[in-house]
């Protein structure tokens, strides 16, 4: 300790301003963030690393509360048409941009109309898809943006018009992609208005410095309506992709807050750190696709007996270790406006060692055994539990007949080659962006003919296809009683998983890890965690 | 020498024209692009992208394009990161990697020649077997785990130095990673030094200055210093460039802001305009090093003569 204090000493005099200005904070939060955000414009957002800063600096019409579920936010309440069309929103008074402008009606509207331009460029514009007039803004069939399905009544009333009704509308709102951006701010200073120099923030936080691979460092936003009862008055969120060295950093205090963590040193997490992982399911799906245009994975016998012969809860028990629950439905259990029993099948009950047999009864029944085998490629992208899972299903497939060459290659290349269809079989995850079953089922869709005459089959990449699933879920989308939609929506589900549209296998947990000094930490299925709830003590 | 200099200059040019042309080639022609994501775009929105970064123009054209820009001192935007422009990471993340890269060069450098000597002088006693097991060590045992075990060792356990992070201006927080950095530079520089310092010693000329009854000091200084240290410098110009771009696992495991991780996570992310930009700034501090180092070896050694 003496040593550390010297060197502090000793460089004390050039740090001495931003000492300085660090001790003014009572509390400051540590959070290991993971990888480097790539933007903190919430209409650009695409990744969780962003999201946390993002959520904790913006607030939209809904926010979420400790259990991710959403609550109002910039809006106090709101009216809908009983054709579940039309939202009206009215503003909560006294709501302030960082620089102490109020946040109006039409700064809502300049958000939806950036999200949308095709010039901002946003990868998740098509989220808002289901509000009128947006998918064709957004591919330029129309370049008025009030042809975009939102009207500012006044300062304190924004209207949407929706093109199907949605009964997740206020969930996806609480998505940083539809929150308001500061009007003046952006007409000022164009798209540079998201840098550090420029940008307003509406939430809790404001940002206030960026270093890139490094940190972000936000301050308390002191405009911030509820700022009263927001305790932690600075956060760091630091950029760290090294899990051991994340960890290396929680042990010496350096962190409060872990958002991922080394699977290897889990067990000496559990005995050094008691109770401090955090591993609570999260509304999402690790599967495989078969690509039902190559043979024989058209067969809906043979994706069964692969289905039916992996055994996950060796996958989970043996190989993860980090409490990840075995997946047999495609709708993971726990999603919203989804009544019902999780889809189950008539085999997931059977001992494993009857679960292959009649697997590779099938096999045998199609001409594959183990000594006149199915050869098939399995790609994944390249990472370490991929692999060790991709080996594990390898060898559980080999028992039904199964010779099975791995294929690895970096993110960018595996998901290539999945949506160019090249590939027999490949992993993928899906982590849900909204709290919806149909942000699942909409995935399993069949392809859409483009203008060039190709097929695209967006993040369907196994190519399943069956009109009468296209059909329910085209009724599901215009149904507005709830429960009536949910059953529609567990029909299709039951339609596709009975005929091995893809292979779900776990559904992730949240690997976080949270000190005993934070509170206010609640465990969610979104694994959104909003600073303002937390309050640390020393 | 000036005109040697300028000579040699000129001569970059061609070689610069020649590294980015093949870069921007090479990059293209690597499966995936930086818009290929674990969640596949609608086509509408992926159009939005590959024409906001003009690439839906054929690749002659966004060749030119490219070119033109950088002729104009612009390196174009970054495909993933959407805030700062590859100039402006660069811009900010350069001078960490000076520091980084420099402190860990002096020291190395220093400490290394140092050692060199020492076990020279001492061949085949314990100062030398010190050096040489040093050195195997720092040879063989990979960074990322040196650095792992520093971090645990001095930031957990023993809690005298932070475990990883950034403040500007704080050199507690530059110990540990400038350690690792230096280790393997600092290994070569004094395997280096050892071996030529042992033939400088065994030669003619310094057994003609010992034979007049100089001391060892004096013969070190005056004439063994000089010629021994050649090799040492033509290795000092690569081993400057190794540690300025070297930096990638130290900054990923105490979370620095330098540019050493651009390298490899653009060409992983195909983020073709941040791999040319580091590619063309990284390009021109070899060149430039190479070029100071051609004009030391003149002055440490008379035979060498420029024209």
């Amino acid at each position: 300790m003496r040593i550390k204090q010297a060197f502090q000493v000793s460089s004390a005099a050039g740090v001495a301003a931003l000492m300085l200005s660090g001790s003014a904070f009572a509390v400051t939060l540590n959070l290991h963030n993971g990888g480097d955000a790539r933007t903190l414009d919430p209409n650009k957002e695409s990744v969780n690393v962003e999201d946390r800063i993002i959520s904790d600096c913006f607030e939209g019409l809904m926010t979420i509360d400790p259990k991710g579920e959403p609550v109002p936010g910039q809006a106090t309440s709101f009216d809908v048409t009983p054709d579940g069309l039309t939202y009206t929103f009215h503003l909560r008074d006294g709501i302030m941009w960082s620089d102490g402008t109020p946040v109006v009606a039409q700064d809502f509207l300049t958000g939806l109309e950036h999200l949308e331009n095709p010039k901002t460029a946003a990868e998740y514009a098509y989220l808002a898809n289901f509000i009128a007039g947006v998918a064709d803004y957004n591919a330029g069939k129309s370049t008025d943006p009030s042809t975009l399905g939102i009207k500012a009544l006044d300062d304190k009333t924004v209207q949407y018009t929706l093109a199907s009704p949605t009964p997740y509308f206020t969930a996806a709102l609480t998505h940083p992609s539809l929150y308001p951006i500061p009007t003046a701010d952006y007409k000022a200073n164009g798209e540079d208005w998201a840098s550090v120099d420029h940008i307003l923030c509406n939430g809790p936080y404001q940002i206030k410095e960026w270093v890139p691979g490094s940190y972000v460092r936000s301050e308390k936003n002191a405009k911030y309506y509820d700022a009263a009862n927001v305790k932690i008055d600075e956060v760091y969120y630091h950029v760290l992709e090294d899990n051991a060295a994340a960890l290396n950093r929680y042990r010496a205090g350096e962190f409060d807050i872990m958002t991922d963590l080394p699977t290897d040193q889990l067990a000496l997490i559990q005995k050094e750190l008691p109770g401090q992982a955090r591993l609570t399911p999260i509304i999402s799906v690790y599967y495989y696709m078969l690509n039902e245009l190559k043979k024989p994975f058209d067969d809906v016998e043979i994706r069964k007996a692969l289905s039916m012969a992996i055994n996950r809860d060796v996958i989970t028990g043996d190989i993860l270790g980090t409490g990840d629950v075995a997946a047999y439905s495609w709708v993971p259990p726990g999603v919203a406006n989804y009544q019902g029993a999780v889809y189950t099948n008539d085999w997931q009950t059977l001992p494993y060692e009857e679960r292959v047999k009649q697997a590779a009864a099938i096999m045998a029944s199609k001409g594959y055994t183990p000594e006149n085998p199915l050869k098939a490629t399995l790609r994944y992208n390249t990472n370490d539990n991929h692999r060790r899972i991709a080996v594990a299903i390898a060898a559980m497939w080999a028992q039904i007949g199964v010779q099975i060459d791995l294929l690895n290659a970096e993110t960018g290349v595996h998901y290539d080659a999945l949506s160019a269809g090249d590939f027999e079989i490949g992993r993928a995850g899906w982590i849900m962006d909204y709290n919806d079953a149909s942000n699942m089922l909409d995935i399993l869709r069949s392809g859409q003919k483009q203008p060039d005459g190709t097929i695209n089959w967006g993040n369907n990449y196994g190519r399943y296809s069956n009109p009468k699933f296209d059909a329910l879920m085209d009724q599901a989308a215009k149904e507005l009683d709830l429960v009536k939609r949910a059953g529609i929506m567990h029909e299709a589900e039951k339609l596709a998983m009975d005929e091995y549209g893809a292979v779900p296998i776990y559904d992730y947990v949240t690997k976080w890890v949270v000190s005993p000094k934070i509170s206010g930490y609640e465990d969610n299925a979104v694994e959104r965690h909003l600073t303002r709830y937390l309050s640390k003590s020393e | 020498m000036l005109s040697y200099a300028f000579k040699r200059v000129l001569s970059m040019l061609p070689v610069a024209f020649i590294a980015v042309t093949a870069c921007f080639f090479i990059m293209r022609l690597a499966p995936g692009g930086p818009f290929d994501r674990e969640r596949a775009l609608p086509p509408e929105i992926k159009a939005n992208l590959l024409a906001a970064y003009n690439m839906d123009q054929s690749l002659p054209v966004q060749y030119m394009l490219y070119v033109w820009r950088l002729l104009h001192g612009d390196l174009g935007p970054s495909m993933v990161v959407k805030t700062y422009s590859v100039s402006q990471l660069l811009g900010l993340g350069l001078p960490f990697t000076l520091t980084l890269g420099f402190s860990a060069f002096i020291i190395a450098t220093t400490v290394g020649i140092l050692a060199g000597i020492l076990a020279a002088v001492y061949q085949n006693k314990w100062p030398d077997y010190v050096l040489v097991l040093f050195v195997m060590v720092g040879v063989v045992v990979p960074n990322f785990l040196t650095a792992h075990l520093l971090q645990l060792v001095f930031g957990v356990y023993l809690d005298w130095l932070p475990a990883g992070g950034y403040l500007p201006g704080s050199i507690p927080h530059l110990v540990m990673p400038v350690t690792v950095l230096s280790l393997a530079h600092l290994a070569r520089v004094s395997r280096l030094m050892r071996g030529s310092m042992i033939e400088v010693l065994g030669s003619n000329y310094v057994r003609t200055a010992r034979a007049k009854g100089l001391g060892t000091r004096l013969v070190l200084a005056r004439h063994a210093l000089k010629p021994a240290l050649l090799p040492v410098v033509s290795y000092l110009g690569p081993g400057l460039s190794y540690l300025l771009t070297g930096s990638l696992v130290v900054e990923q495991v105490f979370g620095l802001p330098g540019i050493g991780k651009y390298f490899i996570q653009a060409a992983l992310n195909r983020d073709y305009g941040l791999v040319l930009g580091t590619v063309v700034l990284y390009m021109f501090i070899i060149l430039i090093l190479n070029l100071i180092v051609d004009l030391v070896y003149a002055w440490l050694d008379p035979k060498v003569r420029y024209s």
